[in-house]
């Protein structure tokens, strides 16, 4: 029996791959190039695979006879995990790419942390494979900061919105709470404190060859994802994502 | 022998990656382990990418190409340790390149792309190193797809991961 602290950590770990990977896949069929379409649907399909091994993880910790399914599936909005960042409507191509960047190079810190610092080795062995992943994610999305900030006018200005847009979703990533803590204390995650630091390194390097400005990181911030109180944006995705699941139980093909 | 380890190494080099139909799964590192346990015979796997749509099509051929003599074979999914293409060894990177896919090159750690930084990927045809990144993400997810600037032929290349 995993202590809960353990397991909604992992389910965190989850949840933002989850909804990142549903975000992502809606860009199928849609991408403004098809490279970029072929691109981003490749980046959910990381996603989804690494959500597919932590639910896996979670629900044989949970040990109640669950399974990965019945935790994607299954569960309401409220019991999601996941940082406001990711749930928010996918917005233009410049959008998610700055997502992409800004969710993407945290993400590579802790995955990178849970690969060779973290006390569970079931975990370690998953995140090792992501961050490898990731590494591609974080590569991809930087070239378009730069290159849609430092392009045509109107890319500036619409990166620079979505910029300005999502940065207030920047402070729940790094504002530990009691589970964040928990994980630390236990040697299961990182220090969010000093990730917050390498993290800035890394987005004002990208952020000042795009030509953008650094927002200011004493703003009002956004938060409560980890918490399960969530924009009723993720309401709309899961009813999306869960309902042929939901319609049709335990259903194969 | 049917009922040796290295009988059984041996059959599992019939099975290809679907994604890259020249090259067998032994080649490509994804086998870890072959073990009998009685009567029972376990092949161990490491899939290399987690989203890889081609991990359950290898498991069932993997089943398929040991039914004949092992009916209750089973397949099973290490993660740890994580595949890498340091696993590749140099004649399946040989093949890589003789059908025009760029193997992965230097070393999986490296962490310069966090700032912008890029590797040089020399073209599979020509050898110019005067190659440019079309997209990283190419016809799977382990390839980047690249075109070369000396000879203008378009190419794959297989990340270092």
């Amino acid at each position: 029996m995993a202590n809960s602290a353990h397991l909604n950590y992992v389910l965190r770990l989850a949840d933002d791959a989850v909804i990142q990977g549903q975000r992502l896949s809606e860009w199928c069929g849609h991408g403004p190039i098809l490279e970029e379409d072929i691109a981003l649907t490749n980046l959910a399909l990381d996603c989804i695979g690494q959500a597919r091994a932590l639910y896996a993880l979670a629900a044989e910790r949970a040990g109640a006879g669950q399974t990965e399914d019945d935790f994607a599936y299954f569960r309401d909005e409220e019991a999601f995990r996941n940082h406001l960042m990711v749930e928010l409507p996918k917005g233009d191509f410049g959008f998610t790419l700055m997502r992409q960047f800004l969710f993407g190079a945290f993400n590579w810190l802790r995955m990178e942390h849970l690969s060779g610092q973290t006390q569970d080795p079931e975990l370690a062995a998953i995140a090792t494979k992501a961050v490898k992943e990731l590494r591609y994610h974080v590569e991809h999305a930087r070239d378009w900061v730069v290159r849609l900030g430092d392009g045509t006018e109107e890319s500036h200005r619409r990166v620079a919105e979505s910029l300005a847009a999502l940065w207030p979703y920047t402070g729940e990533l790094f504002a530990p709470d009691s589970i964040d803590e928990w994980a630390l204390q236990a040697g299961i995650g990182p220090d969010l404190n000093a990730l917050h630091s390498r993290w800035t390194a890394i987005v004002e390097a990208a952020l000042t060859e795009a030509t953008l400005d650094l927002p200011s990181s004493t703003g009002w911030m956004q938060s409560g994802g980890k918490a399960g109180r969530h924009s009723e944006h993720l309401g709309y995705l899961l009813a999306e994502m869960q309902s042929l699941a939901r319609k049709h139980p335990g259903v194969t093909w | 022998m049917v009922n040796s380890e290295a009988a059984i190494w041996k059959r599992l080099e019939t099975v290809v990656d679907p994604e890259l139909p020249f090259l067998n799964v032994v080649e490509m590192g994804m086998v870890r382990e072959v073990e009998f346990t009685g009567d029972d015979l376990v092949v161990r796997i490491t899939p290399t990418y987690s989203g890889c749509p081609a991990t359950d099509v290898i498991m069932n051929d993997i089943r398929s190409v040991l039914r004949a003599t092992h009916p209750h074979a089973r397949v099973e999914i290490v993660q740890h340790p994580a595949w890498t293409t340091d696993w590749i060894g140099p004649e399946a990177r040989a093949k890589m390149a003789a059908n025009g896919i760029a193997p992965p090159e230097g070393s999986s750690n490296d962490k310069s792309f966090l700032l912008g930084k890029k590797s040089v990927v020399p073209c599979p045809r020509c050898g110019s190193l005067d190659t440019q990144l079309v997209s990283a993400f190419g016809s799977t997810a382990c390839k980047a797809h690249y075109t070369c600037k000396a000879c203008l032929e378009p190419f794959d290349h297989f990340k270092c991961f």
